[in-house]
């Protein structure tokens, strides 16, 4: 693991290397622009110094953005609407609650999947062709129909947080659904043959065996998942006319040109995605302790 | 409109029709698999005609299929102009560049080992990332025309695609590379005729992930603005109006064309890689 260490930062280092280039190369038509009308010669230093500190810069340098998240994250309240803390909450309880449902018809449909034949003929193709309909061409009706439905206020939660949670699950159910499919399947026919032998009931042999010999395969799908039902949830934002949530900031952003703001909530985004992954990763870790696996 | 009253006969027909529907599926699981999903298919069609109907649920809640049936014949110009527009126009050519792009930029990595140990941890984290944020940023540059659309979907295809190919070029044995050697292989004869052919079912798996994405792409990147035709453009100013109908057409044709797609991909993997067990098993 050490040694991968140091080339992901030469990685990372190119990327910022590209980026930075990038935003000389985008930023400064606005820099000569600007040069030109007050009639200025600019160097080709003070061109470059200048793409550094736009107010509306094309494609801000990574060190603005990162001052812009930073701020956002600790100069406002974490209750106040400016802050990206609190939008990063609206959205992971979305991406939550989404997970937790996708995850719940993930697993039941795998369970059926793998003990009934009809289910399996039936459910697999129609799971896989689920998964090639573009889920946001769905998105503005789902908002429509639990919004006309009252879905939320039965459940006692937001209107907005019920579909941005649908089409989180919606994403989030698939890789579930595959890879608890082939965690049931796992154990072959020796491991199966002797639970015959010890006379086990059908109940006995999923509970001791089946489910057990699934949870790598379900949580290797499950930090796919959890990234699945972010972008989900995000996605559910956009075309709703939502005003929380991340992916509400950056169509705020987008629409009143705050580039800044906008990069800000898109590694907001990112950073939640990977908090998610690591916690998943640390669920998995914990599991795999109590299951007695020994590394 | 039609549903404004319940006509609680259809329930009653649509659920013996499921239920029988159901059983003709327990015998056909047994003798005839291929048929079962398209008459899953046509139970959930059937249920969904008469739950509309029996209930009476008004059109702007869910249109019965017959409804949308009618509606999808009557506009099918302007649906063509539509898919024309977002899936042939803005996904197709961002497919193609994004994922001709990431494989290229696999074969050249792959030289250095040591990016190539550095960039798998970064892309596999930029692969989970939500890209289709981006999708306002790119419209802002682009304009409101196809080349925004087709830039999303680049971005978001180009990192699955990516890691696939460089977990594939990994994938040729030792003893098979060293074969390339005994017969004095140079290493563009070796990256032809071994390392991306054994590559190609991971490049396929990327290449399967991407179809769905580039069409959520170039449908996202619609909703930050768009000429006045495309499928997100109309789905959102649909849904404003509440003709839901002409909503679930286009839903019915994004639905379509992602399968299509997928299809397709699957088919030219099935020709590239018949000689991969997976597909050899299932003859």
């Amino acid at each position: 693991m050490r040694s991968s260490v140091l080339p992901v930062l030469t990685v990372i280092g190119l990327i910022l290397a590209i980026w930075y280039v990038g935003s000389v190369a985008m930023n400064q038509k606005w820099t000569r622009d600007q040069a030109a009308r007050t009639g200025a010669e600019l160097t080709f230093a003070q061109i470059v110094a200048d793409t550094m500190n736009q107010r509306r810069p094309l494609l801000p340098p990574p060190h603005q953005v990162a001052s812009a998240l930073w701020d956002g994250v600790t100069k406002e309240p974490v209750t106040s609407r400016r802050s990206l803390v609190y939008h990063s909450w609206i959205t992971i309880e979305a991406t939550l609650a989404g997970f937790s449902l996708g995850l719940v018809i993930g697993v039941s449909m795998a369970v059926g999947i793998v003990y009934f034949r009809v289910l399996d003929a039936s459910l697999m193709p129609w799971a896989v062709i689920s998964q090639t309909i573009p889920i946001i061409a769905l998105a503005p009706m789902i908002v429509v129909l639990s919004n006309s439905l009252g879905l939320g206020e039965r459940l006692g939660v937001e209107n907005r947080l019920v579909s941005k949670a649908i089409i989180a699950a919606y994403l989030s159910f698939f890789p579930v659904l595959v890879g608890m499919v082939k965690g049931l399947r796992s154990p072959d026919s020796m491991q199966t043959d002797l639970l015959t032998t010890y006379n086990a009931t059908g109940w006995q042999s999923f509970a001791k065996l089946r489910l057990p010999a699934s949870m790598p395969y379900l949580f290797a799908s499950l930090k796919v998942a959890i990234a699945a039902a972010l972008v989900g949830a995000i996605v559910g934002e956009l075309p709703t006319g939502a005003v929380e949530g991340l992916g509400a900031r950056m169509l705020v952003a987008s629409q009143f040109g705050q580039p800044l703001l906008m990069w800000a909530s898109l590694f907001a985004a990112a950073i939640v995605a990977g908090l998610l992954i690591i916690v998943v990763g640390g669920i998995e870790r914990l599991a795999a302790r109590r299951m007695g696996v020994r590394p | 409109m039609m549903g404004a009253n319940p006509q609680p006969e259809w329930l009653w027909g649509a659920v013996a029709v499921w239920l029988g529907l159901w059983a003709l599926n327990v015998v056909l699981a047994r003798h005839a698999r291929w048929a079962v999903p398209l008459v899953f298919g046509l139970a959930v069609l059937v249920l969904w005609e008469g739950v509309t109907r029996g209930l009476g649920v008004p059109e702007v809640i869910l249109p019965a299929p017959t409804v949308v049936a009618r509606t999808f014949a009557a506009s099918t110009a302007m649906l063509w102009g539509d898919f024309v527009q977002t899936i042939v126009r803005g996904a197709l050519p961002g497919y193609a560049m994004g994922c001709g792009a990431a494989v290229v930029l696999a074969v050249l990595i792959d030289r250095s080992p040591f990016l190539t140990r550095g960039l798998l941890p970064v892309g596999n984290f930029v692969a989970a990332l939500p890209i289709v944020g981006i999708a306002p940023i790119m419209v802002t540059w682009f304009g409101f025309g196809w080349q925004s659309k087709a830039a999303v979907v680049f971005a978001m295809v180009f990192f699955p695609v990516l890691i696939n190919t460089v977990a594939g070029l990994s994938a040729a044995e030792r003893m098979q590379r060293d074969l390339m050697r005994t017969y004095a292989a140079g290493y563009w004869q070796t990256l032809v005729k071994l390392r991306l052919p054994a590559a190609m079912p991971f490049i396929f798996n990327g290449l399967k992930i991407a179809t769905t994405l580039a069409l959520i792409g170039a449908i996202v990147a619609e909703f930050f603005g768009s000429p006045t035709r495309g499928m997100g453009f109309r789905i959102s100013t649909a849904v404003g109006s509440l003709a839901l109908p002409l909503v679930w057409s286009h839903i019915a044709v994004a639905a379509l064309a992602g399968t299509v797609f997928f299809g397709i991909v699957t088919a030219m993997e099935r020709r590239v890689t018949f000689w991969h067990p997976s597909h050899r098993a299932r003859k």
